[in-house]
């Protein structure tokens, strides 16, 4: 069997006194499509920020491609293809969609290092990041400055931005996060139909693109995982039912903060 | 610039932002008037053309990377001093004088880089002015090498290219510094139109997105503020070796104020901002303090805060608004 595409061992982070990620184990397989769920402050938000190398674990190793990557700065870990996308829209507002993902293509291929030839040197470049918003239905949009495009779109062009980097593993933050139902469907068709290649974990609290769109579910509670599997294998654990999906025995279980 | 959306490719479209536009033709040529006009001002065209050089070079920092800097002026006068005293040690030839200024200002720029890049907003504030206070007070106690508040006297500097000497009225002096400006401009252009210029205004949209994105953001502030310390220290050359003089407050904190009141005065981040802000200032200056010499602070009090209501973007802003009203109608 390869080598997993992500994986995380014994990954616990406290804050004070409060443990927002206890003892992680995960693992992903290249190419699936994985959901983590749980209720809020669950540490699913937490977790992907100590995956990305935005928060530093009190303990525990990250592993990509058998590679550890648990020293490694953000920057490096998104060269080396692990990428995320945020929750909250975190663009560059007075950038247009084409210039911002223009900009993280030439991240991606070191052109941002020159600064003596100028950006109409950089035709492949361009080219690119107007073929990934046009994929991602942003084609007409893309000469608008970030900040005046629709709520939608904006978060369209996060995506944008995690792909310009050529992720192998896409760590998406509940992407759908404050889009209607309809349009949130589209987004989720999107991100279903990027290439195999890619290895996609999101955060969705919407349990029928849960259910839809995840090859395998990983259930957080209280900043431990409560169990991991295919999808039907989820809906029928009792654990699961009794903390998430029946809301009323939630309570008990349910981490007191936020 | 209005556009339809999705009738011109991308390509176009970015190559059309590095066009040359017409009011920018204007501007320079506007550059030659003193020359037919005002032919006793060049000695002060010349004052606002290293002025004007000194603020572009904040703007690189302030305008595109976000790194507001409240001690801009311990470049300059690093520039002021390496030139003034490679000539009053025996080399006065202006151009090489130039450039060894341009790579002492480097140097510090390039060092104290590395602690600059690690902080954002209030903090990178206090570092920016504690190292220029900490500047100025060494050019002060070094007397002996600085000539301390007496200035920093026997600058002598040679023919222009052998051949131009410097004369009373200012002519070579304005036309010098404004090549210099010239050519440092069409630099900075280049590099802000660049793919490391698009990283620097990332940086400074969302400095929190970059690393998400693969971006080396404190290797590209590094290196834009050691261009800028670069570009500043030139720009002190150019006013210690026009006025054969360089004193203490040419690295002084009312220097770094002055040029970060200028570059708002014109508008942050438009490349011409800083140009148009220096020859604002520097004409408001000479003019109010020709009325009232004490309170001339007063005036620019006033036009600083009617600007800063009015104007959010600086003059540049302004009128770049105003054209594309224009345009519109």
């Amino acid at each position: 069997m390869s080598a997993p595409a992500l994986a995380t061992r014994g990954l616990s982070k406290s804050f004070g006194s409060l443990a927002v990620a206890r003892d992680v184990d995960i693992e992903l397989p290249k190419g699936v499509r994985y959901a983590l769920i749980g209720p809020n402050g669950a540490g699913k938000t937490t977790l992907i920020n100590l995956i990305t190398g935005m928060l530093q674990p009190d303990a525990g190793r990250i592993f990509l491609d058998d590679a550890d990557i648990t020293a490694l700065a953000p920057e490096q870990r998104v060269r080396r293809g692990l990428v995320r996308t945020y929750q909250i829209n975190s663009l560059f507002p007075h950038l247009t969609a084409l210039e911002s993902v223009t900009l993280a293509v030439c991240e991606r291929t070191r052109a941002a290092r020159t600064w003596w030839r100028q950006l109409d040197a950089y035709p492949h470049e361009i080219d690119e990041a107007y073929e990934i918003l046009t994929a991602l239905n942003l084609g007409t949009a893309c000469h608008r400055l970030t900040r005046e495009l629709a709520y939608g779109q904006q978060r369209l062009l996060e995506i944008a931005l995690a792909l310009a980097t050529r992720p192998k593993v896409l760590l998406l933050d509940e992407p759908a996060a404050g889009v209607p139902r309809d349009e949130s469907k589209e987004l989720f068709a999107a991100i279903a139909g990027l290439s195999s290649d890619i290895t996609v974990l999101f955060i969705e609290h919407d349990m029928e693109l849960v259910f839809r769109f995840a090859t395998r579910i990983i259930v957080m509670v209280g900043g431990l995982v409560l169990v991991q599997g295919p999808p039907h294998e989820i809906a029928n654990d009792p654990q699961v039912r009794a903390v998430y999906l029946g809301k009323a025995p939630a309570r008990v279980l349910e981490p007191r903060h936020g | 610039m209005a556009l339809s959306e999705g009738t011109i490719t991308p390509r176009l479209y970015l190559s059309a932002q590095t066009r040359w536009r017409p009011a920018e033709i204007v501007f320079w040529l506007a550059t030659l008037l003193p020359y037919f006009f005002f032919p006793n001002y060049l000695s002060l065209a010349s004052q606002i053309a290293i002025a004007a050089l000194f603020a572009l070079s904040l703007d690189l920092i302030l305008g595109y990377a976000g790194i507001v800097s409240l001690g801009h002026a311990a470049f300059f006068g690093i520039g002021a001093y390496a030139a003034g005293l490679l000539s009053k040690y025996g080399w006065g030839e202006p151009l090489s004088g130039l450039v060894v200024a341009a790579f002492a200002a480097g140097v510090v720029g390039y060092a104290t880089s590395f602690v600059i890049c690690r902080f954002r907003h209030l903090a990178l504030i206090m570092l920016t002015l504690g190292f220029g206070l900490l500047l100025a007070e060494l050019a002060n106690t070094l007397g002996w090498l600085t000539g301390g508040v007496d200035g920093l006297q026997g600058i002598h500097t040679w023919k222009l290219l052998g051949y131009f000497s410097f004369d009373l009225y200012g002519r070579v002096a304005y036309s010098y510094a404004l090549a210099v400006l010239f050519l440092l401009f069409l630099f900075a252009r280049r590099l802000i139109h660049s793919p490391f210029g698009l990283s620097l205004r990332g940086i400074r949209e969302n400095f929190v997105r970059m690393p998400a994105i693969g971006a080396p953001s404190q290797a590209h502030m590094r290196t834009i503020y050691t261009i800028a310390a670069s570009i500043a220290g030139v720009a002190g050359a150019l006013l210690a070796q026009t006025t054969e003089t360089v004193s203490l407050d040419s690295l002084g904190f009312e220097r770094s104020a002055e040029v970060v009141v200028m570059l708002v005065l014109g508008g942050t981040g438009r490349l011409y901002g800083g140009l148009v802000g220096a020859i604002v200032y520097m004409i408001a200056r000479d003019q109010f303090s020709g009325v009232v010499p004490q309170y001339w602070y007063f005036w620019i009090g006033i036009l600083l805060v009617g600007v800063v209501i009015f104007l959010p973007n600086g003059i540049v802003g302004g009128l770049a608004q105003i054209a594309a009203r224009w345009s519109r109608k």
